[in-house]
């Protein structure tokens, strides 16, 4: 029993999607922030599915290196979210409109 | 049995991320995509790559989640507020999406004709290989990366310090 | 085998820049908490300076070449974005000297951060590895996002930084996916294999066009160019002054540098109307709402839009090698001197919490205080692109390298649009010496830090304006050494 190389590349696919439609319509920036991390997930996929496909391990040490920085991401991204919200006292992306979009 | 466990994680993961879209508290949203990333670490040992999945279930669903939820908590982040979504987003981001995805299935379609069917554990990949790639040929990447980390780490203090007298 | 001694030459300059910006980092904590930081920033802008010297070190051709197992590579067109980053970098610390005190937001990790940065943005020059561009663009990208939130006491300085995290995280997604799409097409992450996939096999995966899509949308969002331009007015108004000159330029030169390798040399498929669309909308959005700002923060911003899309129509011209990267080169270098400068001046006149960003606060500076009012009318004469300033042999070069391409409609938007873009900068112009100052308070005292930025910045315009060949001659030499021909 195998599995298609494509059925792991459809399922990226869709965790990214996922990821980009949160992006879109959530509204907290906390759950904006993990639908991010849901398309850097998604992405992990298709790099592992690749790596496999084509037999080499770089794929592997490319994932490793997306951990490092989402890692790094995380930590500088709750810090603004933390500072914005002594500023502001919402985590409502929509109420953080001093500057107009 | 490949096929079968296959099916298991990728439903588990796939729901995992629609639950992450529909949950209105924050906290369920957090914890749906820990189920994202378990299953993904699953998937993952399902190819083979076996230190990826432990580093996965480690620094993903172990340190970084850990820290989104550490947050969640501090900042008392409850229900989401029901408010009008951005035009931007409705109008451009959600049909630019959808055309995106659907040229993106077609040319994951049209790409089938070469499409390797993989066994189980296809490319194994021990920590000790990983671990010589890392130091030979992806050295200076490494090395940089402690750059970031370093950055990461001094930012955090700089915006998330008391204020100071 | 090891890296040898000539690998680590060939990072010199990332090296000086990290251990500098490591021993401000513990010098900071050895200071007491009321003692001035000033002497970490001309600290910072002495490793800056020697991070140059080890630039034209590097330089030598030596020690130009592939390094640390086809990581990077040392060329002339690394060198040139490392001076530019790294001249960037110094003219920040300096007119930071007297602004962080002024806002209390003296803070020795402020330098620390623009010096580990710039690592990150000399790197994104001189990677040809994928997983290395990756990284350095990280480190740029997380610098300056912190940096814009540096204010953190002020509600516009954290949402700024939040603004500019978010869809800054986002857009790295995309170019990721790009990067994985790419990974999978063509089998390999270091930029000249892909060149080679890309250019020999009979057949291109589909998946190349996707990944080259992706890419594009991932970089442009960080070069603000227009369809992904949306976060740029908002970061730039919040964020500090002395940040918004450095990362409006430095980040930027180095995210082209990343294009110009990735996009252009690999002559991925199918790049021409994607770029020339987005330069059209580029210079048209950016001129059109910059007219509309009373912030001038604002309408510097809209006019790096509008700037970002005149550098897209020298890629879109990139047909003819040459003419078309060494064009691009000039001006991301041009545009650099030019705009730093301005952010100078504006940030000297911003006073306490950003109070006098608005156009109106510069009426009557020509009275006030004639010597910043001529520096800032140069420097917006020279992003109109008047004769004798950098910014007209810039534009001049990337229309001509367009004309000659036969890009003869992309051309003439573009000429459209820089006429239309000197009315916001010569309104701002005629404001300074015609219109009467609003307050009567005497522009306070211009500083030895703010004043060697603005000159290293008038220097470097007048310069590129004047004796342009000197530099056209070391840009024309990098796109023939690109792609390892």
């Amino acid at each position: 029993m195998t599995v298609p190389i494509s059925w792991y590349l459809l399922l990226s696919a869709f965790l990214f999607a996922c990821g980009v439609t949160g992006f879109l319509t959530k509204r907290n920036v906390i759950t904006l922030f993990m639908s991010i991390e849901l398309m850097l997930n998604g992405v992990n996929l298709s790099f592992i599915a690749f790596a496999t496909r084509l037999q080499t391990l770089d794929g592997h040490i490319f994932v490793f290196f997306v951990m490092v920085v989402a890692a790094a991401e995380a930590a500088v991204g709750l810090a603004i979210i933390i500072a914005v919200y002594r500023t502001r006292e919402t985590l409502n992306v929509d109420r953080v409109n001093l500057l107009k979009l | 049995m490949h096929q079968f466990l296959f099916i298991v994680f990728a439903v588990f993961c796939a729901g995992g991320a629609i639950n992450l879209l529909v949950q209105r508290k924050t906290i369920n949203s957090a914890l749906s995509l820990i189920v994202v990333m378990g299953s993904l670490a699953m998937i993952y040992l399902l190819l083979g790559a076996e230190f990826v999945a432990v580093v996965q279930v480690i620094i993903y669903a172990g340190a970084i989640m850990v820290l989104y939820i550490f947050v969640i908590m501090l900042l008392n982040a409850g229900d989401e507020e029901a408010s009008k979504g951005s035009n931007v987003a409705k109008y451009f981001g959600i049909p630019g999406l959808f055309i995106g995805g659907i040229i993106g299935i077609g040319v994951l379609l049209k790409h089938r004709p070469n499409d390797t069917p993989l066994k189980l554990g296809a490319l194994y990949g021990p920590a000790d290989q990983v671990g010589m790639l890392l130091f030979t040929k992806y050295l200076l990447a490494f090395e940089v990366t402690s750059v970031l980390v370093l950055i990461a780490i001094m930012g955090a203090v700089v915006l998330a310090r008391r204020s100071d007298s | 085998m090891p890296p040898s001694s000539t690998d680590y030459v060939r990072i010199l300059p990332e090296i000086v820049l990290a251990v500098w910006g490591m021993a401000v980092m513990f010098a900071e904590p050895l200071l007491g908490p009321h003692t001035s930081r000033k002497g970490l920033g001309v600290f910072a802008a002495l490793g800056c300076l020697l991070a140059l010297g080890a630039t034209v070190f590097q330089a030598q051709p030596a020690y130009a070449g592939f390094g640390f197992y086809n990581m990077l590579r040392v060329d002339h067109f690394s060198v040139f974005f490392h001076c530019v980053v790294i001249l960037v970098a110094l003219s920040t610390t300096l007119m930071s000297l007297d602004y962080l005190p002024a806002h209390k937001i003296d803070k020795g990790e402020y330098y620390a951060l623009i010096l580990l940065g710039a690592v990150g943005m000399c790197l994104m020059s001189s990677a040809v590895e994928l997983v290395l561009i990756f990284i350095a663009l990280e480190i740029s990208s997380i610098a300056s996002y912190i940096l814009a939130g540096f204010r953190r006491h002020s509600a516009e300085s954290t949402e700024s930084a939040m603004k500019y995290f978010l869809l800054g995280s986002f857009a790295t997604a995309f170019f990721l996916y790009g990067v994985a799409l790419l990974f999978g097409a063509t089998g390999s992450t270091n930029v000249f294999r892909i060149a080679e996939v890309l250019n020999t096999s009979a057949h291109i995966e589909p998946l190349a066009y996707i990944a080259v899509a992706l890419i594009f949308t991932g970089l442009g969002f960080k070069v603000a160019c227009a369809p992904f331009h949306i976060w740029t007015p908002d970061v730039y108004e919040g964020a500090p002054s002395p940040v918004v000159a450095f990362m409006s330029t430095a980040p930027k030169a180095a995210a082209f540098a990343v294009l110009i390798r990735l996009v252009i040399d690999t002559a991925s498929p199918n790049w021409f109307w994607v770029i020339w669309v987005a330069a059209v909308l580029s210079m048209s959005v950016g001129n059109l709402g910059a007219i509309l700002q009373s912030n001038i923060k604002r309408m510097l911003a809209y006019s790096s839009i509008a700037h970002a899309g005149y550098l897209m129509v020298a890629f879109a011209s990139a047909s003819n090698r040459e003419l078309g990267i060494s064009a691009a080169m000039f001006y991301s270098a041009a545009y650099a001197a030019m705009n730093v400068g301005a952010f100078a001046v504006i940030s000297h006149m911003a006073g306490s919490h950003e109070r006098f960003s608005s156009i109106d606060d510069y009426a009557g500076l020509g009275r006030r205080s004639p010597a910043l009012a001529a520096a800032l009318t140069f420097f917006l004469l020279s992003l109109i692109g008047i004769p004798i300033t950098g910014g007209f042999f810039a534009k001049f070069y990337v229309f001509s390298a367009a004309l000659r391409t036969h890009l003869i409609w992309l051309t003439l938007i573009g000429l459209v649009n820089s006429g239309m873009g000197s009315y916001y900068y010569l309104r701002v112009i005629v404001k300074m010496y015609m219109n009467e100052p609003r307050t009567t308070a005497p522009v306070p005292p211009v500083r030895l830090g703010v004043g060697l930025a603005i000159a290293i910045s008038l220097i470097a315009t007048l310069w590129l304006g004047v004796w342009p060949n000197a530099i056209l001659h070391y840009t024309q030499g990098a796109p023939t050494i690109l792609a390892g021909k």
